[in-house]
């Protein structure tokens, strides 16, 4: 158990470094600069205001002095938020999408497997085919249709919810569901075809045949195994559900991590991505190996060793 | 033959494409016309109504499903081709070479797609541009954005399908038949393009059905956030993005909101549910 933690945590720091590396690139290589918006700056300005935040020098230096800085724990300093740092920023913004997002993922398990189990039970029956056209047309329907139209439809036309903010558990109803939507689709796909999958195994004919009524069977034999390559999408869907939140973000007006990236990838804040670039991979890579953890859990046969 | 589920869907995505390629030559308005009847509700003479402009909502659904479609179309292609190349060399290759090239896609695939689609856009569209200008495709230069946001899409879809192809692979080079191949003496190209690629097609041919949904989703979500498309162009997503942004508590035109999402989603259900049957044949 320690070596495979040891191991994995090991190889996912060449991963981060290379990501953190290609991300610094591509926005300081991308075209116009995070100084200018509307007029240019004179040179000797511009000059100044690259040597004070280290952007001075050969692509290289630069990354070289970043990568130090990280090193000691300092993502660097906004270029468009003046005053403020990406790590202020970051620990403001990141536990209110962790917060929209842990929402959203319960949400989507919570909907989505009993949504996956009913539709495996009914197979066959008209019933189970309408259950699963539901999983896929929730699944469709992006959350960019949802946030308009739910704000529409739940608070401008009957006036449920606050069309946007943060702050009151009011303003968390819409969002949460409009990002959890499209995952209570994947997760009940990935649950039905799990289960269907699995009530055609040898043990459960065997339980039936003892007489296990039919939704212990499902519930009780069938859903631990066939739940498994659920288990194994929970770490990428995790981190779609963050990163999806942008959108939401960007339409409810929350004041998310999202919303800083989008904003700092059209100014070329190269600080600001980057670090919340540096974010969503150590958050992708955290919920893969949690996944495959309880993967390991779930199921005896497979052996974290190998 | 029995009319079965995917027939229908066939047919509605026919009848989808052809709209789009011959809808807006039967209307009697251009797609940016500006008129004097603005935010005009549903009537006789604009049946979707219009929008801030007074420009036709149904000629630009019309043109929007052109561009949105081919941006699906021509991005899952290309994701097809650099995918399966990639996969069928690693798998084939195997060993360090192998290490090295997924090693590769893992660290892709922990960077945000939309940052590498933006950062290629802007960093190669003025030099596009001037590329084009020189040339023959001249005409083609005032569509660089379009043309990198086509290669841009395709370039970071391809991840998922290198590593089923992988996948396969790795199973079907220890086949009797690959043996065989290489004691006649084909070199490997040969059998990799010859030999091994007719046995993954279908599972290929499968993926660009999910392929195609998740282009033209991703095109969208671009467009939505006015990084995509731009105007005077018209994508599904500009079109709702630009419905989204006079959401309002006092009047909304709810026609700019409700017809693109219905356009859209409605092609995405179409087009997943494409791929599943497909999946359920390959069974």
């Amino acid at each position: 158990m320690i070596s495979f933690l040891l191991r994995r945590i090991l190889s996912s720091i060449p991963v981060a470094l290379s990501v953190i590396a290609i991300c610094f690139l591509l926005v300081r290589l991308a075209p116009g600069s995070p100084f200018s918006s509307e007029r240019a700056l004179d040179p000797a300005t511009q000059a100044m205001l690259e040597t004070k935040y280290g952007l001075s020098g050969s692509l290289p230096n630069q990354l070289f002095h970043y990568a130090s800085n990280l090193l000691h724990g300092d993502l660097g300093d906004s270029l468009k938020f003046r005053g403020r740092s990406v790590n202020e920023i970051i620990g403001q913004s990141l536990p209110r999408s962790l917060l929209l997002g842990s929402i959203a993922f319960t949400l989507a398990l919570a909907f989505g497997i009993p949504l996956g189990a009913w539709s495996a039970a009914r197979q066959g029956k008209p019933s189970g085919t309408f259950l699963n056209g539901l999983a896929l047309l929730t699944l469709s329907i992006p959350t960019f249709i949802l946030a308009p139209v739910t704000v529409l439809l739940f608070s401008f036309y009957i006036r449920l919810c606050p069309p946007a903010g943060w702050g009151s558990p009011s303003q968390l109803i819409l969002p949460a569901l409009c990002l959890s939507l499209p995952f209570v689709g994947v997760c009940a796909r990935l649950t039905r075809s799990g289960l269907l999958e699995v009530l055609g195994a040898d043990f459960i004919r065997t339980a039936r045949a003892k007489g296990v009524t039919e939704p212990n069977l499902v519930f009780l034999h069938a859903l631990r195994p066939a739940i498994l390559p659920l288990v194994a999408y929970a770490g990428p869907l995790a981190a779609s559900i963050l990163t999806g939140s942008l959108l939401i973000e960007e339409t409810f007006a929350i004041p998310g991590i999202g919303q800083f990236f989008v904003s700092g990838v059209i100014n070329r804040d190269v600080f600001l991505v980057s670090g919340v670039v540096l974010v969503y991979c150590l958050l992708l890579l955290f919920f893969n190996l949690v996944a495959d953890w309880l993967t390991a859990l779930l199921d005896p046969r497979i052996s974290l060793s190998s | 033959m029995k009319p079965r589920p995917l027939h229908f869907c066939l047919a509605a995505l026919a009848l989808l494409t052809l709209a789009a390629i011959c809808g807006p030559y039967f209307s009697p308005y251009s797609v940016d016309q500006i008129s004097q009847t603005r935010l005009a509700s549903p009537d006789a003479s604009h049946w979707l109504g219009t929008d801030l402009h007074g420009r036709d909502l149904l000629t630009r659904l019309l043109f929007g499903a052109r561009i949105s479609l081919l941006v699906g179309l021509v991005g899952a292609t290309i994701s097809l081709f650099v995918g399966v190349t990639y996969g069928l060399i690693s798998g084939y290759l195997g060993g360090r070479i192998d290490n090295a090239m997924m090693r590769f896609v893992d660290i892709l695939y922990a960077l945000p797609r939309i940052v590498l689609v933006i950062v290629l856009i802007s960093l190669f569209d003025l030099k596009l541009k001037h590329l084009l200008d020189g040339t023959f495709l001249a005409p083609l230069a005032s569509h660089a954005r379009l043309l990198l946001l086509f290669v841009g899409l395709g370039l970071v879809e391809w991840l998922t399908l290198a590593r089923i192809v992988r996948a396969q692979v790795l199973s079907i080079k220890e086949r009797a038949f690959v043996l065989s191949a290489r004691l006649i003496g084909q070199n490997t190209p040969t059998i990799l393009f010859r030999q091994i690629l007719p046995q993954v097609l279908p599972i290929v041919l499968t993926y660009l059905t999910l392929a195609l949904p998740a282009v033209i989703l991703e095109e969208s979500f671009l467009s939505f956030l006015g990084l995509g498309v731009q105007a005077p162009l018209a994508s599904w997503g500009t079109l709702l993005a630009d419905g989204a942004a006079l959401l309002n508590p006092i009047q909304t035109p709810w026609w700019l909101i409700v017809f693109p999402s219905v356009v859209l989603a409605f092609t995405l259900l179409l087009l997943n549910f494409l791929g599943d049957q497909l999946r359920k044949l390959q069974k």
